[in-house]
């Protein structure tokens, strides 16, 4: 996976069938970046349930959260809708895993991504990274606590 | 970048005068567990909880803190206010216990058949209900919560350390018993 220090690198996946969003639209915001494998994991609270309660908190560092999975963007609306989701899934479906793969968090095995969380911070660059084990949900505290350093480094703006 | 295997996750929370404590103070083991109150998982996780406590006795206290995941489960707000609500008044954990042993019936309705079940005052329970009187203590648990790494429902802590395990009967008193 791709280290802290490192310039994230930019992409552009579809979020919607007519609508791309690309990592450079939020430069001068924090972005929270949350690879995981697939949608519809069968447990309340899964991973993209919590971030998305967690959202407010995320907002007081006003940073942008983006989900990202190998699912189609018909199943990612379904699963927004489903979940009542407020922030963006993008497709990384075709070419498949390629943004996954940019961000070194694919698991060829089974061709989903791995479940992996990055913070970019204001510039673009990287400032923390975290892969899980793929059966284990990581919740947002590393996310929260990186923001806040982000913040009392002051490093940005 | 930081592998998890190896490390472990922290309640940054310690127990204190603010929770609903089931057990002795001195007792060796204390478990948290962050809950919603209409998740099914809780609900199953419930009776295994109680057996635990009667197996464990006095070596175990037991702490429950909300984790309502209110754009999933649209009672589960509401219904972790009214345990709290009942709280105020010494009926936390039999409040808690209606409350799971009823996982379908948690509107608002039901709520205050459990109040009145309970002998609450009942005016005072819909008018704290109306007024969310309690919200801002549900929040503070669920912050508390997403602070110390709860990554689901429920989400334990063992002498303050997430349990990644399951919590299947055998194995959660297995893993509990270790303490001892």
């Amino acid at each position: 996976m791709l280290e802290q220090g490192t310039i994230a690198p930019d992409f552009t996946l579809r979020s919607t069938p007519d609508q791309m969003v690309s990592l450079k639209q939020f430069l001068g915001r924090p972005v929270i970046l949350v690879f995981y494998p697939a949608d519809w994991s069968p447990v309340c609270g899964d991973e993209v349930s919590l971030f998305n309660h967690v959202l407010k908190e995320f907002q007081k560092f006003d940073a942008q959260l983006i989900g990202i999975s190998v699912d189609g963007i018909w199943s990612h609306l379904a699963f927004i809708k489903d979940r009542k989701l407020q922030f963006p899934l993008l497709s990384d479906f075709e070419p498949k895993g390629a943004v996954s793969k940019l961000y070194d968090v694919y698991r060829t095995t089974d061709g989903e991504s791995e479940r992996a969380l990055f913070v970019i911070d204001r510039k673009g660059i990287i400032r923390w990274s975290y892969l899980s084990p793929v059966g284990i949900n990581p919740g947002a505290n590393g996310v929260l606590d990186a923001l806040e350093s982000l913040d009392s480094k002051g490093d940005e703006s | 970048m930081s592998r998890s295997q190896m490390d472990v996750t922290k309640l940054k929370f310690p127990v204190g005068k603010q929770d609903f404590i089931s057990g002795p103070e001195k007792a060796k083991i204390t478990l948290v567990e962050y809950g919603d109150y209409q998740c099914p998982y809780c609900g199953q996780a419930y009776p295994i909880v109680k057996k635990i406590q009667e197996k464990l006795g006095d070596d175990l206290r037991f702490v429950f803190r909300n984790f309502p995941l209110a754009e999933m489960h649209p009672y589960a707000m509401n219904a972790a206010e009214a345990a709290l609500s009942a709280g105020e008044h010494g009926k936390f954990w039999q409040m808690h216990d209606s409350l799971y042993e009823h996982q379908n019936a948690l509107d608002d309705k039901y709520l205050v058949q459990y109040a009145e079940e309970l002998g609450l005052d009942t005016s005072k329970f819909k008018n704290d209900l109306r007024n969310h009187a309690y919200s801002s203590r549900v929040e503070e648990d669920f912050l508390s919560g997403v602070r110390s790494g709860v990554n689901g429902t429920p989400t334990f802590f063992i002498n303050g350390i997430r349990h990644d395990g399951s919590f299947e009967f055998e194995p959660f008193l297995m893993v509990l018993k270790k303490m001892l």
